[in-house]
């Protein structure tokens, strides 16, 4: 993946200077490459300073670590400790003697069913909060304060309740990942122009009609704020809670490989929970994207 | 004769804790089928307010309004409004703002071809068919004022409200846009009231211009008729004796006899 990009770049970086008069002399003549060329310096001035820098943050980290008796192992003693890891990330030697895979499949799992609850309980409240002035002066005291408590102080309680590792650690997530939900879809439901409102009642929409046609499109971009900060939240939190609760889960993994010594495989995981983390973000706000289409600009 | 739309005894006041300013004072007006009229007045005189009464969109505190001698104290797509800002919403294309109303006022007496065909007939009376799949925000001010002209007229109204329609426009396309109005008025001969603080928009197109004095408490301070023929045409009204006439009354009515006092 890495390398095309480094040489397009090492071809690019000797352009510039030379073709920029090309291009505006000859504009007719090639303008589909050009457009490609474009596109790839483009794609190269994203791409390179990232790979540049966690390049050398690669080999400051070597040089640091590859010293005898350092306490964390330099990248290259953790590529070589983890290769059967990241090369067969689906095994399965039954308990939780498993590949990568089956651990974050089961993270994913649980944020998946906690983070779609806290999606619909989230908007729905949201929603009541936001059209709704006695709700509002009812619930959104409560909300400030219980949205203040730490994901994990929720953790007891709920094993207390649930009595069960797996219902505890998906209540965690939906409640620490509801209330951006709650707060943002509130606003968004309270900044809907007047007259929309004047358009739905003239038109005489139902509730219902109103709530969809109207409410959801003029809200969505608040509520995809809402949705964003929630899907963070929720993989931030499910990674400690997988940790106090065992089992197959990502979290688990990394403090199975802690009590055994093997710092390793903790950065191997460090480095999949960031990268998942980021495409979860980046999941939701492609979606807020496609469905927000008109109503961002305005 | 009987009035088709009866603007009766109204009154209206808004309290705000202690304060209470009364708005309107006493409006009465009658307004026969297939009139255009004008309500004209200085900014801040309640006269939108009085429309957003006629629209159901506010309520009066004392007196109403009848329509066909029925009292209508809810908004409804019988007076179907024009808004000031066009209040197309941005996430639907244009076909699907004018179809929005459309669907709901026609949904048991046309069938879904029809519907469609009748969304399609009104763009084209406001000539914005080949912009039917574009969105709001990708059409000039103009053409969305347009588009909410059509959004009001496919509900077929029975009275068209129009609430500064063409104050946000640049005066080009507003001279452009009355003329449009005034030709979908002569073919459909609507009811329409309109609100504007433009003299000589408002002697263009109406029938009748009604002056506003100034608020608090704001009253009917003279009706107008304008005795023009109609078709009306811009460029012969300029120098028609008639035209300047009623153009004088209300500028003396304005500027003279109730100039606008800023508040200090």
């Amino acid at each position: 993946m890495s390398m095309p990009a480094v040489k397009t770049d090492a071809a690019m970086t000797a352009l510039p200077v030379a073709s920029a008069p090309v291009v505006t002399m000859t504009p007719k003549r090639a303008p589909q490459s050009e457009k490609y060329i474009k596109m790839a310096r483009e794609a190269a001035v994203r791409v390179v300073p990232p790979l540049i820098v966690v390049a050398l943050l690669l080999v400051v980290w070597e040089l640091i670590c590859r010293r005898a008796g350092s306490a964390l192992p330099p990248p290259s003693r953790v590529f070589s400790d983890t290769r059967e890891l990241i090369f067969d990330p689906f095994f399965d030697h039954g308990g939780i003697d498993k590949g990568l895979f089956w651990h974050l499949s089961a993270s994913l799992q649980r944020v998946a069913y906690g983070y779609s609850i806290a999606a619909i309980v989230g908007i729905a409240l949201g929603t009541l909060v936001g059209q709704s002035v006695w709700a509002m002066r009812g619930l959104d005291p409560l909300f400030q304060v219980l949205r203040t408590i730490p994901p994990l102080a929720w953790l007891p309680l709920s094993l207390a309740a649930f009595r069960d590792g797996h219902p505890s650690a998906i209540f965690v997530i939906f409640i620490t990942s509801v209330w951006p939900i709650i707060i943002n879809t509130a606003v968004g439901i309270r900044n809907i122009p007047q007259d929309y409102r004047n358009v739905a009642a003239v038109v005489q929409l139902n509730p219902l009609e109103f709530f969809t046609k109207i409410m959801i499109p003029a809200a969505a971009p608040y509520m995809f704020t809402g949705l964003r900060i929630g899907i963070g939240l929720s993989w931030l939190a499910i990674v400690a809670a997988e940790m106090l609760i065992g089992g197959v889960g990502i979290g688990f993994f990394i403090w199975d490989a802690w009590n055994s010594s093997h710092i390793s495989e903790i950065i191997l995981a460090l480095f999949y929970v960031g990268i998942i983390g980021f495409v979860l973000d980046r999941l939701i706000a492609g979606l807020a994207k496609i469905v927000t289409r008109g109503t961002a600009v305005n | 004769m009987q009035a088709y739309l009866k603007l009766d005894h109204i009154d209206k006041t808004f309290t705000r804790g202690n304060a209470t300013t009364e708005v309107l004072k006493d409006i009465n007006l009658t307004i026969d089928k297939g009139e255009y009229v004008s309500i004209i007045g200085h900014s801040g005189c309640g006269k939108s307010t009085l429309l957003n009464i006629v629209a159901g969109l506010t309520g009066a505190t004392r007196g109403g309004v009848l329509l066909e001698n029925r009292e209508v104290n809810s908004p409804g797509p019988d007076r179907a409004v024009v808004f000031q800002n066009h209040s197309l919403l941005p996430w639907l294309t244009v076909y699907e703002n004018v179809k929005l109303g459309v669907d709901k006022v026609f949904a048991r007496t046309k069938t879904r071809a029809e519907r469609d065909a009748w969304v399609m007939h009104n763009l084209n009376l406001v000539q914005m068919a080949h912009a039917k799949d574009k969105r709001p925000n990708e059409i000039s001010g103009g053409m969305k004022q347009r588009v909410g002209i059509a959004r009001a007229l496919a509900m077929e109204p029975k009275v068209l409200l129009l609430d500064e329609p063409f104050g946000a426009l640049d005066a080009l396309t507003r001279a452009h846009l009355q003329d449009s109005v005034m030709a979908l008025h002569q073919k459909l001969g609507n009811t329409i009231l309109m609100i504007t603080h433009d003299v000589d928009e408002a002697v263009l197109l109406s029938d009748r211009i009604v002056m506003m004095t100034n608020g608090p408490s704001a009253r009917i301070g003279e009706v107008l008729e304008v005795p023009l023929a109609r078709p009306r045409k811009r460029l012969e009204l300029a120098t028609n004796p008639g035209y300047l006439k009623c153009r004088q009354r209300v500028l003396e009515f304005l500027y003279e006899r109730h100039r606008f006092v800023e508040a200090a």
